[in-house]
């Protein structure tokens, strides 16, 4: 701790001003990227940044707070559901649709928080649970307003005029969808190398000496559960936008699962966890959709290998990288740097986000 | 990914080969033709044409309806074995949604942006496929004969692209409405059906010719939850004579075990949809772990719109069974493996009558304009520029003792609001070939 102090001023650009660098640098990048490739490429880019937004917020939550959460899909889906209705029969701009969906979504986490915070270990998982189960079935329950299984739909947005007639739409939608990513990314780094970020370890490492220090751990875990359902909120929202449609099967128990298997891969508690976990998440589908078309095997077998697939790519991931691909990535530069500059690693295994190189 | 990669290329040079012979060969066949092979409208080069669908390969609907895309494409295999279509090869490209409606936005634009398909053919489900249809009429790609008996896809000005191929719900309801009133006058009748689309359309069918006071109750069910005993009971409680059936393959079979339990015996009517006997029969046995089968069956109404699958005498039945065996013999020969064969003919058709080198307009309309006949459907098309609507009309049809599907009546054509007559025309027989000339 005091070696940390004693190395605090040599960080001399503030937080915000280098993670808004960074996320300059990525937009240009991104920018420049979804120029160069295909519509169906910026299509499935859309996808990647609407699930960053997910991911990074459910990483939050569990990652960095210790809440395991198996519901965040239904949390989706509330964002996803308040955009279509605010959608149907009416032109409303996508910047307040995105804000009214983050808001609606922030009032259900924190109304739902507020009964997590009191739930511990497998109590919460099967509550989440039963939030991902249960939300979605309303949907069906009462069609007349939310549309039942055939949901309701929505018209992407198009891309204003000035960039052309021949501009792809999904290019269009993967800069929306990019852009409310970084700005979700350099809120939630700041909230973290915050006061707040510090009390939400502090109640994930450690109750007791966290309330003993001062926090209040209910109200901790409630922020980070209301936090968490505003990015779930958003990223249902520009889903709805992204797949035109809001569908109870698409927003079922399979959804949260995906976003809480993308965190554990991508790395757990790491913002570019999620990030990486997100691209798995998306390009594994995407490659191995049309193998069972393709391939002369028996139509039982060819059916499920692209499932078979993704599975597998789940289970050698947690056998190869156990702390996830960033945790990986991260040992990965340790060691490089150990080799080249002799120096011995203080390295324990476990891995400090705040101070990966273990220093 | 690499080795992945060079065995993709390898594949693709072998069928690049493959496709440069069959060029060869064709070229030779039309040398003395005008016009030859071009490169007329995505999807359609010299040697090929690229078609794609979403179908549910796994997940809740799976069961049954997985066994249509390959089945399709044992048709087109056979096709393309046998010269093609002007010497272009079908090149069959269906992606799983899982029966996911957000799965099927996905795959619908692999198919569109990145595979380039020509056309969407066949691609299953009404919520699955509600979700993609505006946007394959905004991109302008032909949507083929939608495995779905929706009439929503019946909208000529708004989905202009769209076409429907299965008789809608409610033209079948009306026909087995018409046949419950005709035979079983006087005595109750109660509903059974799902509760969306398909089943209220069906619903709205029967009850243009049910007399309301004939309906002793409604009950429907939501595919989610298999329960159906408080349904079962309570038509039985209402003294129904006859129960109509709008249910998928798993939910008859729920129904009749239920009604068995109960020890209740009415006459059972159900929508061709879920009365296939074979997938009847083995839904049967597994969910009574083989207590009960296919005597379950004796005496089911239904109605059908192709020949009868246990019909061996039948020439359509005996050419797609011989198709089966040479290229799909995985599958089980069932009343699916049939729908998806009679929707592929019903393809080679159109894509032969919009001649040589075929757009994606041109084959609108010449589904619009051309009277295509002579297919396995015992009732006509009814495309034309106002209606996009595919089989007119349903054969009532017993289920005998043996498993057996035995028509009952002649063939009736409808539409949704219209009245219902009987159809003049006679039964098709296939070309020698097995191919639409």
């Amino acid at each position: 701790m005091a070696i940390r102090l004693a190395r605090w001023p040599s960080r001399t650009t503030p937080t915000l001003g280098r993670h808004l660098a960074l996320a300059v640098g990525a937009a240009i990048l991104l920018l420049l990227l979804s120029s160069q490739i295909g519509a169906y490429d910026d299509y499935n880019l859309a996808e990647v940044a609407i699930f960053v937004i997910a991911v990074a917020g459910l990483n939050v939550l569990t990652g960095v707070n210790g809440q395991l959460s198996l519901g965040h899909g239904a949390l989706m889906a509330i964002g996803a559901y308040t955009t279509s209705l605010i959608l149907r029969g009416h032109d409303v701009p996508l910047i307040l649709v995105l804000v009214a969906s983050v808001a609606s979504a922030s009032l259900i986490g924190a109304v739902f928080g507020i009964a997590a915070a009191r739930l511990r270990g497998p109590y919460l998982a099967g509550a989440t649970l039963a939030l991902a189960v249960g939300l979605p079935q309303i949907a069906t329950r009462y069609s007349h307003v939310f549309g039942g299984e055939e949901g309701l739909t929505v018209t992407p947005p198009g891309p204003p005029d000035w960039l052309g007639a021949d501009f792809p739409p999904e290019r269009w939608m993967a800069w929306i969808a990019i852009a409310a990513a970084l700005v979700t990314i350099v809120l939630l780094a700041n909230l973290l190398q915050s006061s707040v970020g510090r009390s939400f370890k502090a109640v994930r490492d450690h109750e007791a000496a966290a309330a003993l220090a001062g926090i209040d751990v209910a109200r901790t875990q409630v922020h980070a559960f209301v936090v968490s359902s505003a990015c779930a909120g958003l990223a249902g929202s520009l889903f709805a936008y992204w797949s035109g449609l809001t569908a109870p099967a698409g927003f079922g128990v399979a959804l949260s699962l995906q976003l809480l298997s993308a965190i554990v891969i991508g790395g757990l508690g790491s913002l570019s966890g999620a990030v990486w976990g997100s691209i798995i998440l998306v390009i594994i589908p995407a490659l191995t959709g049309g193998l069972a078309s393709s391939l002369s095997l028996a139509s039982s077998v060819a059916n499920n290998l692209p499932l078979a697939i993704y599975g597998s790519v789940l289970v050698l991931a947690m056998l190869l990288v156990p702390n996830g691909i960033d945790g990986g990535l991260r040992r990965l530069l340790v060691l490089a740097r150990t080799r080249w500059t002799g120096a011995p690693s203080t390295h324990k295994g476990v891995v400090d986000w705040d101070d990966p190189s273990g220093g | 990914m690499n080795s992945q990669t060079n065995r993709i290329t390898a594949s693709m040079s072998r069928i690049a080969i493959v496709c440069a012979v069959g060029l060869l060969a064709a070229c030779g066949e039309t040398a003395g033709s005008s016009s030859s092979n071009t490169a007329s409208a995505p999807g359609i080069t010299a040697s090929e044409i690229k078609i794609g669908s979403t179908q549910p390969l796994t997940g809740p609907a799976a069961p049954g309806y997985s066994e249509i895309a390959p089945a399709a494409n044992a048709y087109f295999q056979y096709v393309n074995a046998h010269g093609g279509i002007f010497g272009r090869k079908i090149t069959y490209e269906y992606l799983d949604d899982g029966y996911n409606p957000t799965n099927t936005a996905s795959v619908t634009r692999k198919l569109v942006l990145q595979d380039k398909v020509f056309a969407v053919f066949n691609a299953l489900g009404t919520p699955t496929h509600l979700a993609v249809v505006d946007y394959l009429n905004s991109e302008k790609v032909p949507d083929l004969f939608v495995a779905s008996g929706c009439n929503c896809w019946n909208d000529t000005s708004k989905y202009p692209y769209t076409f429907g191929w299965q008789p809608d719900y409610t033209i079948e309801g009306k026909i087995l409405g018409q046949y419950i009133q005709q035979n079983f006058s006087g005595k109750k009748v109660g509903y059974f059906y799902q509760n969306d689309e398909f089943g209220l359309d069906g619903v709205k069918g029967l009850d243009q010719q049910m007399a309301a006071s004939n309906v002793s109750s409604r009950q429907n069910y939501v595919p989610t939850n298999t329960n159906v005993a408080p349904q079962i009971a309570a038509l039985q409680a209402s003294g129904a004579q006859v129960v109509v059936s709008y249910t998928i393959p798993a939910f008859t079979a729920l129904a009749l075990l239920t009604a068995a339990k109960l020890n209740y015996h009415p006459t059972w009517v159900v929508s061709n949809v879920g009365s296939d006997v074979p997938t009847l029969t083995g839904l049967l046995t597994t969910f009574s772990k083989g207590a009960v089968g296919a005597q379950l069956l004796t005496g089911m109404v239904t109605d059908i719109y192709e020949p009868p699958v246990s019909d061996a005498s039948n020439a359509w039945i005996k050419l797609f069974k011989q198709i089966h065996d040479q290229y799909s013999s995985s599958l089980p020969w069932d009343g699916n493996v049939l729908y998806g064969m009679t929707a592929a003919y019903t393809f080679v058709q159109t894509i032969k009558a919009a001649g040589r080198n075929p757009t994606r307009s041109g084959l609108v309309k010449t589904l619009e304009t051309t009277r295509l006949s002579g297919g396995p459907g015992l009732a006509p098309y009814g495309y034309s520029p106002n209606n996009h609507l595919g089989f007119l009309g349903v054969q009532v049809a017993t289920i005998g003792a043996d498993g057996s599907v035995t028509t009952a009546g002649p063939v009736y054509t409808s539409s949704d609001n219209g009245s219902i007559s009987q159809y003049a025309g006679s039964p098709s027989t296939p070309p020698s070939s097995g191919i639409p000339s």
